[in-house]
């Protein structure tokens, strides 16, 4: 049945023949009901001295993502700094090479400062 | 000279602070807005004409909250429905100060068939839910149905803008209590005309879609301007504890140009909303949408009065 081929048939998917060509299809969903790029939430609480990731949340660019984030998580009165950045555009350690990463400072104790004394008004050592 | 950035900013400065519950990773550190204000009502100021315009600024947020609160479950993205969600409880807070200022300036409001209602439900609770439509002061605008979300957010954008410069001016007030609340509010709207002007901004350079949306919305919002800015018996008669709304209109007019500059739009030429017989939402009467809305915020503080939950 050389003229299926020629008018563009094909038995793909075990449906018998299918035409591949003139059939509408279901069009691209459009730009606004896409997903929009996760983002990855860091907060400095009033009392925390670094940033620390809170969760994180979707929008549409940048600064649509920082008055979301400001939204979703400080919404209890906790931050006093945001940070946002693109979840693809961080480097993760593989959880598969755990071991090779961080065992090798397990059994290393002088590199921990606790061979001299620390005075009692110094934090967050 | 004093190079020491301030408290929050200084995370060494924020650490030495005593916190006394070790519960919230994050500390609380919420304050009281009416803490330490005198609430008697000044001297030379009538008690009724103070607590009517109380009711008025105080229905115009506690409506405009309810629907805000309509969004909650149905928005376009979860992250814009926690936003409107904070939007309304921001709205219903300043609400809830200035109704229970209202029955505290003027106690007959509580009363209702010569029983004091205000024993057995709090002030400003009895005020939110057991109030007849006709009794309600709160601006048209407010109780429109919200559309969709282009229409939502460009009333969001003209309610946040026109109350940000009256509570800017109600900052210096001779009433204390309103006076605090609006120091309160004014951050808290801040944001609120903040988040709106960027969504009508977004919006409006945009997809042809999005844009015809949000035309729309505008057209649909615009009649009812105009009675932001008329200014009632009361509000005349309270100069120095009120704020003239006809004085509010090109600070409003200035931040709304600003705002449709950056997203291509216009002020629609549409006329205004006709008044009723020279009178309006701050008179007590309605459009029919407000009376669909008490019917639902309504009724389960009616059908169980007193409860807790």
């Amino acid at each position: 049945m050389s003229t299926d081929a020629a008018a563009g048939y094909s038995a793909e998917g075990g449906h018998g023949a299918v035409p591949t060509s003139g059939v509408p299809v279901a069009p691209d969903a459009p730009p606004s009901r896409r997903n929009w790029p996760l983002f990855e939430v860091f907060v400095r609480g009033k009392r925390g001295l670094n940033h620390v990731h809170v969760g994180s949340l979707r929008a549409a660019d940048e600064q649509m993502a920082l008055h979301n984030a400001r939204d979703v998580y400080t919404r209890r009165n906790e931050g006093v700094s945001i940070w946002v950045v693109r979840s693809e555009l961080i480097t993760a350690s593989s959880p598969a090479e755990k071991d090779p990463f961080f065992a090798p400072s397990g059994d290393k104790v002088y590199r921990h400062p606790t061979f001299y004394s620390i005075p009692d008004d110094v934090p967050h050592m | 000279m004093n190079h020491l950035p301030d408290a929050d900013e200084s995370a060494y400065q924020a650490l030495a602070e005593v916190h006394d519950d070790p519960r919230w990773a994050f500390g609380t550190g919420f304050d009281d807005p009416l803490s330490g204000v005198d609430a008697t009502v000044p001297s030379g100021v009538d008690g009724a004409e103070l607590a009517a315009y109380c009711l008025m600024l105080g229905d115009d947020a506690l409506v405009a909250s309810h629907r805000l609160t309509e969004w909650v479950t149905r928005a376009p993205e979860l992250e814009d429905e926690v936003a409107l969600a904070n939007v309304g409880l921001d709205l219903l807070g300043q609400a809830r100060l200035l109704l229970a200022r209202a029955g505290q300036a003027d106690p007959a409001l509580l009363r209702r068939g010569g029983t004091d209602v205000g024993e057995t439900v709090p002030p400003e609770d009895f005020l939110a839910y057991f109030r007849e439509q006709h009794a309600f002061r709160n601006v048209r605008l407010c109780e429109l149905d919200n559309g969709d979300f282009a229409r939502s957010l460009v009333r969001l954008l003209v309610f946040s803008a026109w109350r940000l410069a009256a509570f800017s001016g109600l900052t210096g007030s001779r009433d204390p209590v309103l006076a605090a609340v609006a120091a309160k509010g004014v951050k808290e709207l801040a944001y609120h005309r903040d988040y709106a002007a960027r969504w009508v901004v977004r919006l409006g350079d945009s997809t042809p879609v999005a844009r015809e949306r949000v035309e729309r919305g505008l057209a649909d919002v615009w009649p009812w301007v105009d009675e932001l800015f008329r200014p009632s018996t009361v509000e005349r008669r309270l100069a120095g504890v009120a704020v003239d709304p006809a004085g509010l209109r090109p600070e409003f007019d200035a931040v709304l140009g600003q705002v449709f500059a950056a997203a291509g739009l216009a002020a629609p030429d549409v006329p205004a909303a006709a008044l009723v017989a020279g009178r309006s939402g701050r008179d007590g009467v309605h459009t029919e949408a407000l009376s669909h809305l008490l019917a639902e915020m309504q009724s389960v503080a009616r059908a169980h009065p007193g409860a807790t939950w």
